[in-house]
């Protein structure tokens, strides 16, 4: 037996269902079909892509086989055409695509830098101080209606005192810190 | 990989669902179904045709018949090399089949237009006609190369281009064969453009339409 007709044995086989038949005529093609696409011209990093594309189109293209007619000249022509769209996405890709390495290096990334996380620790520390430091009432002002967002109906009733009350509280606490942190970043 | 054993887990996919598969039938078997199909779309519209009409027409002047067996021998060969085309390793050169009919069916026309004598059975042509036969054989193409393209789809096009081509002008070639048996007419330079111009765009959309399907498909 020939080695094309062992192809086609095994061709015919795996139209049957034979999964092992299968694997070993897809074995046996893609060494056959990496040789076809590199003679093409395909870059040697493409190749794999290539014969992958070439055993995928094998699959599909299986009911397409003639058992009686040669098995090689079937699989050369898939090889190749699989072998030109490589080289067209290559072309493609080559053509369209510019690689600038200082436009890369020179790219912000999505993090803060390192000073920036730094700053924004520092300044959270120096509020959550001039909170505490304020008069009782204005610091629960402050925590309800501004760091956790109650509403004044809402915080009139956990506190027990007026809307106008808390309402004067957060308006005298908001007063007290800008006056204080515009006075700690004078010095 | 020379061995291909750095293609296991793509190979050993493959073959793990493997399904067994029925060889498609050759083409010139495919080919044949399709214009049995053809077949069918005719003899719904000889049912509106005057037989003995169309048989005096036909036999008035060899370039009559001539042109309808071009149109229909255009339509089988397009057909079958349209199939032929679509199965790998198959020769490019099957896209030629359809060249001797093709040029025996435009000869024929031209001929037609040429001939000085007019032929019984026929009735004066209408104003605009030619536009009716356009409208006619891109309507009756249109369904008959959806169909063709479906049964290409099975296979393996790998040249889609090529394949949509031959498979256009296997549809407008039947589309006009079709027309002939109700077309009531001699021929004329009207009728030959308007037909001329209905293959082109049959021909050009299907090209354009079927590759792209194709190349979709990923075949």
């Amino acid at each position: 037996m020939t080695e094309s007709q062992g192809f086609s044995a095994l061709m015919a086989a795996s139209q049957t269902g034979d999964a092992r038949a299968y694997q070993a005529l897809l074995r046996a093609c893609a060494p056959i079909a990496a040789a076809i696409i590199r003679r093409q011209g395909v870059p040697a990093d493409r190749i794999d892509d290539a014969v992958q594309e070439t055993l995928l189109t094998i699959h599909r293209a299986r009911a397409t086989y003639d058992p009686s007619r040669p098995f090689l000249p079937w699989l050369r022509a898939i090889a190749q055409r699989r072998a030109v769209d490589a080289l067209r996405t290559h072309g493609r890709t080559t053509a369209r695509e510019i690689a600038d390495d200082d436009a890369y290096l020179n790219h912000p990334g999505l993090e803060l830098p390192a000073d920036a996380t730094l700053d924004r620790a520092d300044q959270t520390r120096v509020l959550a101080e001039a909170i505490a430091a304020l008069p009782p009432g204005q610091r629960q002002a402050v925590e309800l209606l501004a760091l956790r967002e109650r509403s004044l109906d809402e915080a009139a009733v956990d506190t027990g005192r007026s809307k106008g009350a808390l309402k004067v509280n957060l308006h005298r606490a908001i007063n007290a810190l800008r006056q204080r942190l515009s006075g700690d970043q004078d010095a | 990989m020379p061995d291909g054993t750095g293609y296991s887990a793509l190979i050993g996919e493959l073959s793990a669902g493997l399904q067994p598969v029925r060889p498609l039938a050759s083409p010139w078997r495919r080919a044949a179904l399709w214009c049995g199909a053809v077949a069918w779309v005719a003899a719904i519209f000889a049912l509106f045709c005057d037989a003995g009409a169309l048989f005096h027409r036909l036999a008035a002047a060899p370039d009559m018949w001539l042109s309808f067996a071009g149109a229909l021998l255009t339509a089988a060969a397009a057909a079958w090399a349209a199939f032929s085309t679509s199965i790998p390793g198959r020769s490019s050169y099957w896209a030629m089949l359809p060249l001797p009919p093709l040029a025996a069916w435009l000869a024929a026309s031209t001929a037609g237009c040429l001939r000085m004598r007019s032929i019984g059975w026929t009735q004066p042509e209408p104003h605009m006609h030619g536009m009716d036969c356009l409208y006619f054989i891109v309507m009756v193409a249109v369904p008959l190369a959806a169909l063709l393209m479906w049964q290409i789809m099975r296979a393996c096009p790998l040249r889609p281009a090529l394949t949509a081509s031959l498979a256009g002008l296997a549809s407008a070639g039947a589309a006009a064969a079709v027309l002939t048996l109700i077309h009531p007419f001699d021929a004329t330079y009207e009728d030959l453009l308007a037909h001329l111009a209905a293959v082109l765009l049959v021909v050009g959309s299907v090209r354009l339409a079927g590759a792209r399907v194709i190349r979709k498909a990923r075949l």
